[in-house]
């Protein structure tokens, strides 16, 4: 399914951008190009801009959809927290709510105002980068954001680096010993892993390297005045089980990828060449196995930052996943729409760099026919 | 020595009790009290509290909402960090429940107890060196009470007719008369701030045993000793460090690897393999909250009060306290009020499973088909298991319960209080004065029962205002059973708040008051190194 990724791209956005959003005429007008060209007349910048120079526009017409795409999720949030039970001031004070109590929250907020004046407003402030104050704990949502944002990618950072050179390498390794005792290792144990709920390898871990043996930090709490070295060490464990946790499915495709190019024949040329096994994986066929490859390694890292929350929990660590839960739970609208955002944001970033760098790859995709 | 006077030395020895809590069960045990401070002297003296030294509490409870006004304190976490910085004008004795003076240091009622005047505490300095004034005592009041105030402490306040001053003195005016006034100033809304919190509710200044040092809303916060404390019995640790853990599992981890000192809420069903740490103690406290199965008794089928009785009588409490709370806790009588209470009316015979009556009173109420109960497990911990319990042991009686789970999100707002049939909780109030008052008084916002019954609403208004102590209890024990045998509570249990700390932390008390120490876990115990 993640093979598909690129390939399928413009097709989406072309159905998806036919709709309303102002940038629509530009982009259907770019899918048009690359898909039929418009007219012989006059040749607009655009179809002159995807001729020339293929990636630019691409890259140009993703830019575009995210905006849509963003704006689209900002509606969809407030839609969503619109319709769960209970507004704000009902959620944020309980079983101790009182009608006054309510009243006054009500009206504090505005939230006595009708749902789209609302949206309109969050609207007009965000657009100038401002995402206004938590209701709760009216601190400034940007302010506190970027604390969460910045723990969660020190997280997702360490958990990546460490995670996919191990991936993609034991993947090669995998394809190596193929069927044999190293590959059958790999297998079950990444297969463990992932089998494994994430919260229960957090555990684990805890129960061996903090509780028994005592080696471990815990819990894994990071605030401002620690130094560098005391924020490693407390993200060893809940790194180690990311890492544990997104292993399996990068490394599978790694190898299932590669397995696909070894059977074509110009590996078997580069055999009876007379080439070593590890060097024509490492050489030869990784490269044209790369576009799933990278699609899998960007699912994984958007879910290194937007999933974690189970592990931030277990871990008692500061991230945005624990962050927007509870504004959730409490309908505090600014932090859930801000957090939404940026997820959605990182999801969108991430597959767009992963389309493009399946592309620069695979020089075909860029002409499609 | 007897054994139980044994035994209550050696908790002193252990750093369990303080001198307030010896003398206080000592004295019930028939000590005279000069003989019972001798006792405490000689047992206190292996364990004069210590000063200095971290203490780390990893408690559950925090969210990245919570906010700094002490108004606003919702969650157990800013229970605990609004006590370490803050005062209240009175708080409660940890053993009787009785008012004692915090930044009020006497208190004296009118006759018709509805003028209170408070002598406000002299040399008092506020962290940030002002000095305490009754200005500042009115304003915070005021803040608490206006129309526009957005307090938890509203509903407790709005007796209050008016708030002045009289020299340096705190005059409250109430609406009607009421003897528990003082008691309901240990509210933990009703911090004390520097003129009122007006100028900036979060500011986190107060007159506290502890400093803010620095807070992250649903992470972290830490405070420092603070050194021009009014108080010397308390503060004992030179810092404390509060962790967010709304992981049961990582609070326990965190206990036993011995990275902090106290966790809370230790669910139950573990606390018998947390036991077996040795470096760990288990802190279970009688408290006066309670989990209920609620009936709208003026909404059918509920509103027959043979249906209501038969499915009191098939409530298995005993099988319920054992397997939802692992038998920390004690059995409810279908009155929100327990021992922990002054003025508990005593020898009200205490219901028991009984499905033959149930059965009976079931066939008298001419009701047929099942009942629909709704559960969540915010309710209370382990809700949904108590309701499929229920069914079970009403089946047995011929009653056919239907369980029906809610999400928990939303619960407060759709299910209770609106819903027939439901599961809940409630928290212990300081009087049963205001218990009675805020869920069966027929006027009531949270009159979950709906009870409605003017006979009742009278008995509560004349026992707020009489003073003779013997006629109170015995309208207490009027409503009690007016509230057992014909209200729409089903009270099976009270629940012990159970919380765990390392055997380094001395001097834990035990408080009726509310949960971990009724929040001055911090400030009331040290460390032995």
């Amino acid at each position: 399914m993640t093979g598909g990724g690129p390939a399928h791209g413009p097709e989406l956005t072309a159905t998806a951008a036919a709709g309303d959003s102002p940038q629509s005429a530009g982009v259907a007008g770019s899918v048009a190009s690359t898909g039929a060209p418009i007219s012989e007349g006059t040749p607009s910048f655009w179809a002159k801009l995807s001729k020339s120079s293929p990636l630019v526009a691409l890259i140009l017409q993703r830019l575009a959809l995210s905006v849509a795409l963003l704006f689209a999720v900002s509606l969809m949030i407030f839609g969503g927290v619109e319709a769960l039970p209970g507004d704000f001031a009902t959620t944020y004070l309980g079983q101790s709510a009182t009608p006054q109590a309510i009243e006054n929250i009500r009206k504090d907020l505005g939230l006595d105002q009708p749902a789209t004046t609302r949206y309109v407003k969050w609207l007009g402030g965000a657009l100038q980068g401002d995402f206004g104050k938590s209701w709760a704990s009216k601190n400034s949502v940007s302010e506190q954001i970027g604390k969460r944002l910045g723990n969660s990618l020190f997280l997702a950072f360490f958990a990546a680096i460490i995670s996919v050179p191990l991936a993609v390498g034991l993947g090669m390794l995998a394809v190596q010993f193929r069927n044999r005792l190293p590959d059958k290792i790999i297998n079950v144990v990444s297969l463990a892993a992932i089998s494994l709920p994430e919260f229960f390898v957090g555990y684990l871990l805890i129960l061996f390297f903090a509780v028994q043996l005592g080696v471990a930090t815990f819990p894994a709490t990071v605030y401002d005045s620690m130094t560098i070295g005391q924020r490693l060490s407390a993200i060893a464990l809940p790194t180690a089980t990311l890492v544990l946790v997104v292993l399996a499915h990068m490394m599978r495709m790694t190898r299932a990828a590669i397995l696909n190019v070894m059977s074509s024949a110009y590996v078997e040329t580069a055999e009876l060449k007379g080439l070593s096994g590890l060097r024509i994986i490492a050489k030869h066929a990784a490269p044209n196995a790369l576009a799933p490859v990278i699609n899998v390694i960007a699912l994984n890292l958007a879910y290194l930052v937007v999933g974690v929350v189970v592990v931030e929990v277990v871990f008692v660590y500061p991230g945005m996943g624990q962050y927007m839960v509870d504004a959730v739970t409490v309908r505090d609208m600014p932090v859930v729409q801000a957090c939404g955002l940026i997820f959605a944001a990182f999801y969108i970033f991430l597959n767009m760099f992963a389309d493009i760098l399946a592309i620069i790859a695979n020089p075909r995709l860029r002409h499609p026919r | 020595m007897t054994d139980y006077t044994k035994y209550l030395t050696d908790q002193v020895s252990l750093g369990k009790m303080n001198r307030r809590e010896f003398m206080g069960r000592a004295a019930a045990f028939g000590v005279t009290l000069a003989v019972a401070g001798t006792m405490f002297d000689t047992a206190a003296k292996a364990q004069e509290p210590k000063r200095g030294g971290n203490l780390k509490l990893g408690l559950e409870g925090a969210a990245a909402t919570d906010s700094k006004d002490p108004a606003k304190a919702l969650s157990q976490f800013m229970f605990v960090v609004n006590r370490n910085w803050g005062d209240m004008l009175v708080e409660s004795e940890p053993l009787t429940g009785q008012p004692v003076p915090a930044l009020a240091e006497s208190w004296e009622p009118s006759a018709d107890a509805s003028t209170w005047t408070f002598n406000i505490r002299k040399g008092v300095k506020f962290h940030d060196g002002k000095e305490l004034t009754v200005d500042d005592v009115i304003k915070t009041l005021q803040r608490h009470t206006d129309e526009k105030s957005e307090s938890g402490a509203l509903g407790v306040m709005k007796s209050i007719k008016e708030i002045k001053a009289d020299g340096d003195k705190l005059v409250l005016v109430l609406s009607e008369g009421n003897a528990d006034l003082p008691l309901l100033l240990t509210d933990y809304h009703l911090v004390i701030q520097p003129n009122g919190g007006l100028d900036d509710p979060n500011a986190m200044i107060g007159t506290g045993p502890f400093k803010v040092t620095s807070f992250e809303a649903g992470v972290r916060a830490t405070f420092e000793r603070n050194k021009d404390d009014w108080r010397q019995d308390r503060g004992y640790v030179d810092t404390v460090e509060m962790i967010a853990m709304n992981d049961a599992t990582a609070r326990i981890a965190a206990l036993s690897s011995g990275q902090v000192h106290y966790i809370n809420r230790v669910d139950p069903k573990t606390v018998d393999l947390l036991k077996r740490a040795p470096t760990v103690e288990i802190l279970s406290t009688s408290g006066r909250g309670h989990y209920v199965f609620i009936m709208h008794a003026n909404t059918a089928p509920f509103d027959n009060n043979d249906l209501r009785l038969a499915l009191k009588y098939a409530m298995d409490r005993e099988t319920m306290l054992e397997k939802v709370l692992g038998g920390y806790g004690k059995v409810g009588n279908d009155f929100p009020i327990n021992e922990t209470y002054a003025l508990f009316p005593e020898g009200i015979e205490q219901r028991a499973y009984d499905p033959d009556k149930a059965a009976f009173h079931y066939k008298k109420s001419g009701h047929s088909g099942s009942v629909l109960l709704r559960t969540s497990d915010v309710a209370f911990p382990g809700a949904v298991d108590a309701a499929v319990l229920y069914q079970e042991s009403a089946k047995k009686a011929g009653i056919e319960i239907e369980v029906k789970r809610e999400p928990g999100d939303g619960y407060w707002s759709n299910v209770w209080n609106v819903q027939p049939f439901s599961t809940s909780y409630w928290g212990g109030r300081p009087t049963q004065d205001q218990m009675y008052s805020t869920a069966y008084l027929s006027t009531a916002d949270w009159n979950d029962t709906r009870f409605l019954r003017p006979d009742f609403d009278k008995i509560l208004l004349e026992a707020r205002s009489e003073l003779d102590e013997a006629k109170r209890k015995d309208m207490y024990r009027t409503m009690a059973m007016m509230v057992r045998d014909e209200g729409g509570l089903i009270l099976p249990m009270f629940n012990d708040f159970v919380n765990a700390c390392s055997k380094q932390v001395k001097g834990y008390v035990h408080d009726i008051g509310n949960d971990m120490s009724n929040g001055f876990v911090a400030t009331r115990v040290w460390l032995d190194a």
